[in-house]
């Protein structure tokens, strides 16, 4: 049994019933109306409760929850600079380590949280977040992946989807918009060979929130791969957040899986996928696509999906059928 | 008791971190590689040292790491140079702010291009406007202790800035010397364990490195201003209580046969040994030459220098950096406007030496010497040379 299977043999998820009712991450932050990234974020904390220390790269998340002398941190909080969050947390988690062999604290379970943006993680911090994986420090990591640099204005970033509008990435006569296909970090997370790799998505709460769970019940690295609606950057209507991120899901355009270790694990099938147009459709920053183009974006995401199919398929786990959560998210 | 030992300087300053009870180290080897953090982690492997070695990725991270792990509470080290440095820099500036008692000692080496492996002191005269606390050692023993001094300093609530000691590359760092290395009860009785005022700890919850909008930024950088210099009088007050406990003395400013002197040397670093042999020979010779070493970078001890200064006549002020366009070396800038603060007006040439592992020799420094007599006696226009420069 690995790390991971053994650590989760006992595992039982949240009840969705009575759901924790502790608020690490306070209301009264400064986030833009309808943002689904602090909504991903809040989950995340819920599901950790209060004895964590987190790590923030810049970014959104770090300019809205602390403008000096406020704070929406009911948990200890540092932020240090864009690219670094993976090392700070090395850093916070080695000194917990030491203090506590050396008899200096009592804190042994202490979990230890770092999170960035798609561009703190998958542009800036991509060499930090790799060097803090490879070294095998127990800690999770998360990546809110809002698909550009939406704190600075919406610039692409390597995460940005393949003909998305964005302020770097215009569409035009020469241009469909973003040119470059989208980097998969849970991929590359998934290569360390950590115990555990999830992507998850705030239209599905609870699945969510037992994968923040189990990575924090997993000893060593786990890497959190969270798709966050970006209403100003996308250009979609402020209510609608949480459906564009279970459009996401229904469309596969952002399937939901695990990699336990080593195994990967779809989390649920998409019996039925939605056509990706749907998903487009209500964001303005797809809107400039051809029929054309919609197609081959079509036809890619149903080969990644495929390809993700035949790589739980090799793992041996049987897939599960949709369930009731994730028909109705 | 201590010991005395012939051991290399990097050795050395690695079995005195090792003393001094550190939690977590965290260290890249390139750009360029000194011993220091090698033998750490030897020291930890061996478990002579109970602390965490964390093998970063980068120079930047070994930075970020530090940060992370003096939030959290812990003592910290690492050790860089020149290349490693300038891509640790940003991180530089945010410990200092965030008030991180954290110790790094620099072996000192030039900055590219053209790459360049060996000493002088472009990183150091870098690492100028950071906020950390900047001390620099002649010799090996020098090392040992200002990196004692430099955790007394760094931890001590007045202070609570992160603390740079500065060795020269090669010249110090590969050298075997004979050193006095302290024993660990005398480091402890000279050291208090480290008991961080605010730390990451969920029983008490507190943000670390918020926005600062232009309504408080503008104070922060004003406390941290007020940091840096209270913290002068605290680091004379360690090495008072340094010499008690170990016999060896310190200053911000420190001379060597200036009684007299029409002439003063002004070195910084392991040079100033070369200067003194150079000083012993004018001297012998009847020339009026005295030679004042800045031990103390940042904060910048302005009034002791000027006071050393004023007494003589004319000053040859040796740089081992460059600093373009303003006809000056970095150090050079800071000594003139320090004496145009306090009214003094000597003759001030400046001489730029020993760039990127070039020799400076006890010959040179009786040309700077005799060039700075000349100039004062035929009233010659202030400026700068680069040393042995060839056209």
């Amino acid at each position: 049994m690995g790390i991971a299977a053994e650590a989760l043999k006992d595992f039982k998820g949240f009840n969705p019933k009575k759901l924790p009712e502790v608020e690490p991450l306070s209301p009264g932050h400064r986030a833009c109306q309808g943002c689904g990234e602090i909504l991903a974020l809040r989950q995340v904390l819920k599901a950790l409760g209060e004895n964590v220390i987190v790590a923030s790269a810049t970014g959104c998340m770090e300019i809205v929850t602390s403008p000096f002398p406020q704070t929406a941190w009911r948990v200890p909080w540092i932020h240090v600079a864009f690219e670094n969050a993976a090392a700070v947390i090395s850093g916070v988690e080695s000194a917990y380590k030491a203090l506590n062999r050396k008899g200096k604290i009592q804190q042994p379970d202490v979990v230890f949280l770092a999170y960035g943006g798609d561009g703190g993680t998958a542009d800036i911090g991509l060499q930090a977040l790799s060097g803090a994986l490879e070294r095998g420090h127990n800690f999770i990591y998360v990546c809110l992946d809002n698909e550009a640099y939406m704190n600075t204005g919406i610039q692409r970033s390597s995460s940005t989807p393949y003909g998305a509008m964005t302020t770097t990435s215009p569409p035009g006569k020469k241009s469909i918009g973003q040119r470059t296909w989208k980097k998969n970090v849970a991929y590359i997370a998934a290569a360390h060979g950590i115990p555990y790799v999830a992507t998850a998505s705030p239209a599905f709460a609870l699945d969510l929130m037992n994968k923040v769970k189990k990575a924090a019940a997993i000893p060593g690295p786990a890497y959190l791969h969270i798709y966050s609606p970006c209403p100003t950057g996308w250009r979609h209507e402020t209510d609608l957040a949480i459906e564009v991120a279970r459009l996401a899901v229904q469309t596969k355009v952002f399937p939901l899986y695990e990699v336990i270790d080593g195994k990967w694990i779809l989390s649920r099938k998409v019996a039925k996928p939605k056509p990706v147009s749907e998903y487009f459709k209500v964001q303005r920053r797809f809107r400039h696509l051809t029929e054309k183009d919609v197609e081959e974006i079509q036809r890619r995401v149903d080969e990644e999906y495929e390809e993700l199919l035949r790589r739980c398929a090799m793992s041996g786990e049987p897939e599960k059928p949709e369930s009731k959560e994730a028909r109705e998210g | 008791m201590g010991k005395r030992v012939g051991m290399e300087v990097s050795i050395a300053a690695a079995e005195v971190v090792g003393l001094c009870d550190v939690d977590v180290i965290a260290a890249y080897p390139i750009t360029p590689q000194t011993h220091i953090v090698e033998h750490l982690s030897e020291l930890v492997a061996e478990g002579h040292l109970d602390a965490e070695f964390v093998p970063v990725e980068s120079e930047h991270s070994a930075m970020s790491t530090c940060v992370g792990a003096a939030a959290a509470g812990a003592r910290t080290f690492t050790s860089t140079s020149s290349q490693g440095y300038a891509l640790m820099a940003e991180i530089c500036y945010i410990a200092s702010s965030l008030r991180l008692p954290i110790v790094m000692a620099v072996a000192n080496r030039a900055l590219s291009a053209p790459i360049n492996i060996w000493n002088d002191h472009s990183d150091m005269m870098m690492a100028r406007d950071t906020g950390w606390i900047q001390t620099v050692a002649e010799n090996g023993q020098e090392v040992v202790d200002l990196l004692l001094h430099a955790y007394r300093v760094a931890e001590d609530p007045r202070v609570l800035l992160p603390v740079m000691v500065n060795l020269d590359g090669f010249t110090l760092t590969h050298m075997i010397e004979p050193i006095w290395l302290p024993d660990k009860e005398e480091v402890e009785r000279y050291l208090p364990p480290y008991k961080p005022q605010l730390r990451l700890d969920p029983r008490n919850p507190m943000t670390f490195g918020p926005v600062g909008m232009p309504e408080v930024y503008t104070e922060a950088k004003k406390a941290q201003d007020e940091a840096m210099n209270g913290a002068l009088p605290v680091i004379v007050e360690a090495w008072k209580e340094f010499e008690k406990h170990f016999g060896r003395a310190y200053q911000p400013v420190e001379t060597y046969k200036t009684d007299g002197a029409e002439i003063l040397l002004l070195t910084v670093g392991s040079v100033s040994e070369t200067a003194m042999t150079a000083v012993d020979k004018m001297r012998s010779e009847g020339k009026q030459v005295g030679l004042v070493r800045l031990r103390l970078w940042r904060p910048f001890p302005a009034k002791e220098l000027v006071d050393v200064l004023k007494q003589a006549k004319a000053v040859a002020v040796v740089d081992r950096a460059m600093a373009f366009s303003t006809r000056s070396g970095p150090l050079c800038v800071e000594v003139k406007a320090a004496l145009y603060d306090h009214g003094v007006s000597p003759y001030v040439q400046n001489f730029i030496a020993g760039l990127g592992g070039r020799d400076v020799t006890v010959e040179d420094f009786e040309k700077m010497a005799a060039k700075t007599s000349e100039g004062l006696a035929k009233g010659l226009p202030m400026g700068y040379e680069i040393v042995n420069v060839r056209e």
